[in-house]
């Protein structure tokens, strides 16, 4: 036993052929590199902004914004940091709205690409393979320019039903009109809603236990509607319909958006719902194809074969894509410079523009764009896992 | 006994009972769906033979190269027919490399006849046609017939090339390439920054791609590297890029670089773009590599150091054919999204096609006359007709090489 550990002492290699030495040697080396990168841009970015009196720090957040934001609180007076934050909820808009219609839109084509009907299977086909090809950007000003500038004149909206109000500029639809005790009914509302879920829990866990008929769906939307009812009247009515109103040039009450914005949702909606279409359709195509064999010999009807036996397990398959379909959606809203809506990618533009430093800006950006990024894919790899089959 | 059934051929109205309306609500949705679409066919005959073209017939040089140098515009056509030829020999030396390589395994190798080749890339010549119906001189016919001739001869011509030969052919595609380039660089007043049009947008994805392969290629290398902080700073730098939308990047290309290097050193605005777009695109190759790198089985690596070869040798001859090989079609498809993102440039600032489909219709003849539906579906189809005919080639390929097969 000596005499081997003996050889490997003597045959120990010179250091400069020493596997232990050269690992440790190598990755000093990348460190001193990738700090001398550093060091020589900050370098160059300290003089050169001395050079052009330009200062390094974030102190520039507290001058006026310059601009105003349509539709909001925030005028050209409010500071660059309101400014951003607004963007941020601006894009947020895009975000919150956008998702479940991709969502919904996507599933329903890539399900109609695999239909029996020989005409709705091509029409999907078609969808998808002309949307997908084309730039996004390119979609969006074709939306904007053509769909929306199409639309009747800001000053001459159409108003059909009388409950929508819609031109060019701004598109409005009813809402609801707070007034005392509207937040105590939302929070009502807020409490029946988590209430149901433990009722939908309790009642899935009654239906695995006894086999009797779950309902849950009309046991937990039955207590949120119950609950709102009563606090409804309970709280003397504390929201009305407000339908927008076209009066003096200006459109009042209801809820409403920026031409730009429905631009941006619809062409993004479209582009990426024909990406998650295709997704759909081979997560569809990857489940075995027993299991549809197995619902067709059980004689289940085709949208129970979808909705029980196929589409549970395509969805495992397709989460971790859709959700990378969803950051770049997430990704893509930053487009928006294109029709000038006002999310965050357009604010710092404009305020480099008017000639606020540029390295911090982007940087706020780009940090900004991380952590959002960042956050989607955390909250829905959770979701992710608790959606993969448990295995070994 | 043995009597083989066959099934009846399927009569008209047998397939349509069975594809159109098996049930009522299927029936349902034909009608309904059918009415639609007679409607929409109806309206797009209408405009496609009802518009006047003369927006596209008269800007179409615009849409090509943007404001190219008029007195050197025979320039992108030479380098349009050098591409073409570039295109024509590495599609030839690729083949005869499956050629050999299929030889040497016992396999059947099938060449593809020129009809396959129409088959297959209809829609780039249909586009080439329709281009030329929109021309006024015979310059562009020239160029165009040469192009896909020239590509063409040089293709079938080639591809029975011996084995030897492979390398050098290589070696040709590369020297095509680059002159294809140079050809609108080098001499040209204002070099890279004359660049408009589609040409920008085909130029900048062309070269975005191969500059950023190799970058790619080792941050991939540096993911998978047992040297921890090499690990660590690889994965930074993809997992940064990855998160944020590339108009940040465009924005730091263009309006921030110059501060990150010294006065001498700062580009024109096409090469910050350039750089801007590499950056990203490094990121998403190494992922697209990564992938292969994974696809490779681990007996091959310890084949190789069963073999004795030291790391380097081992990636570099065992690894890496095989990882590469097995991207291909992933690569394809990155390259794809990369074409469509050059649009981004506009936002920017650059002359690309999309600011060209936007601005002539400012031009006093067009002004107020709301054309823009035609010169952005002009630029759409542009884009569609290169994207489709890659991702179709993209899946020929995956079928081929079998990945992602069960």
């Amino acid at each position: 036993m000596t005499s081997v550990s003996e050889t490997t002492e003597r045959t120990r290699p010179p250091f400069w052929r020493d596997l232990a030495v050269l690992r440790v040697a190598a990755q000093v080396a990348a460190v001193v590199l990738a700090a001398l990168v550093l060091v020589y841009l900050g370098n160059n970015l300290v003089t050169n902004t001395r050079a052009q009196g330009i200062t390094l720090g974030f102190d520039f957040l507290d001058q006026p914004l310059g601009v105003d934001i349509q539709l909001s609180p925030i005028t050209a007076s409010n500071t660059i940091l309101q400014g951003l934050i607004r963007g941020w909820i601006n894009t947020l808009a895009l975000v919150i709205v956008g998702l479940p219609l991709l969502t919904v839109l996507g599933v329903v084509v890539g399900v109609a690409r695999l239909s029996s009907n020989w005409l709705v299977a091509k029409l999907a086909a078609l969808y998808v393979e002309i949307v997908r090809n084309i730039p996004p950007l390119l979609i969006i000003l074709f939306v904007h320019n053509v769909v929306i500038l199409g639309l009747p004149p800001k000053n001459e909206p159409a108003s059909p039903l009388g409950w929508f109000s819609i031109s060019n500029f701004v598109i409005a639809g009813p809402w609801f009109d707070a007034s005392d005790g509207a937040g105590a009914f939302w929070t009502a509302v807020a409490v029946a809603a988590v209430a149901a879920v433990f009722v939908w829990r309790r009642r899935t866990k009654v239906n695995e236990a006894t086999g009797e008929p779950h309902h849950r769906v009309a046991y937990s939307l039955g207590l949120v509607v119950l609950v709102g009812v009563i606090a409804f009247f309970v709280l003397g009515r504390p929201l009305s319909w407000s339908l927008p109103v076209f009066k003096d040039r200006l459109v009042t009450g209801g809820i409403q958006g920026l031409g730009q914005y429905f631009s941006m949702l619809l062409a993004l909606v479209v582009y990426t719902a024909s990406h998650v279409a295709e997704i759909v359709r081979g997560s569809i195509q990857a489940v075995a194809k027993g299991q549809s064999e197995a619902a067709n010999a059980l004689a289940l009807s085709g949208f129970q074969r979808l909705r029980f036996v196929t589409l549970p397990q395509a969805a495992r398959i397709a989460v971790p894509p859709i959700i990378s379909q969803y950051l770049n959606y997430t990704k893509n809203t930053s487009l928006a410079i294109g029709v000038a809506y006002a999310e965050v990618t357009l604010i710092a533009f404009q305020a480099i523009g008017n000639g606020q430093p540029a390295p911090q800006l982007i940087l706020l950006l780009m940090v900004g764009y991380l952590i959002f990024s960042l956050t989607i894919s955390f909250v829905l790899n959770i979701v992710n896992r608790r959606m993969q089959l448990v295995s070994r | 006994m043995t009597e083989t059934w066959t099934a009846p051929k399927a009569t008209a109205a047998e397939w349509a009972r069975r594809n159109l309306f098996n049930r009522w609500y299927n029936s349902a949705l034909t009608v309904v769906l059918g009415v639609f679409l007679a409607w929409l066919a109806y309206k797009l005959v209408v405009v496609l033979f009802g518009i006047d073209y003369e927006i596209i017939r008269r800007n179409l040089l615009l849409f090509m190269v943007g404001e190219f140098p008029r007195d050197q515009i025979e320039r992108p056509f030479i380098s349009t027919i050098l591409f073409g030829l570039a295109f024509g020999l590495g599609a030839a030396t690729a083949a005869a490399s499956a050629r050999h390589a299929a030889a040497e395994a016992d396999l059947a190798y099938a060449a593809p006849t020129p009809r396959m080749l129409v088959r297959r890339f209809w829609p780039l010549l249909a586009l080439v046609a329709a281009l030329l119906a929109f021309t006024r001189t015979v310059m562009p016919t020239v160029m165009a017939l040469s192009t896909i001739l020239g590509g063409a001869a040089l293709y079938f011509g080639a591809r029975g090339m011996p084995r030897s030969m492979v390398r050098w052919g290589w070696m040709g595609t590369l020297v095509l390439g680059i002159a294809a380039f140079a050809v609108i660089i080098v001499g040209v007043d204002g070099g890279w920054n004359a660049w408009g049009g589609f040409q920008i947008n085909i130029f900048l994805a062309i070269a975005g791609i191969v500059i950023a392969f190799p970058f790619g290629l080792l941050l991939a290398l540096g993911r998978r590297s047992s040297l921890p902080v090499v690990r660590y700073l690889s994965v930074t730098y993809i997992e940064f890029i990855r998160g944020v939308p590339l108009i940040t990047l465009l924005l730091m290309g263009v309006f921030a670089l110059g501060f990150f290097l010294p006065e001498a050193l700062r580009p024109g605005p096409a090469i910050r773009v350039l750089i801007a777009i590499v950056m990203f695109e490094a990121a998403y190759v190494a992922e697209v590599v990564r992938g292969g790198l994974q696809a490779v089985p681990k007996g091959q690596l310890e084949a190789g150091q069963a073999l004795g070869l030291p790391a380097w040798k081992t990636t570099r001859l065992i690894i890496l054919p095989q990882a590469l090989r097995a991207t291909i079609p992933a690569m394809v498809g990155q390259f794809i999204s990369l074409y469509k993102d050059t649009t981004l440039v506009n936002l920017v600032g650059m002359f690309d096609v999309l600011e060209v489909a936007l601005v002539v219709n400012s031009q006093s003849d067009f002004i107020g006359k709301r054309l823009f539906f035609l010169t952005l579906a002009f630029a759409g189809v542009l884009f569609w007709v290169g994207s489709y005919t890659m991702s179709r080639e993209a899946q020929r390929l995956e079928k081929k090489l079998g990945i992602g097969e069960r």
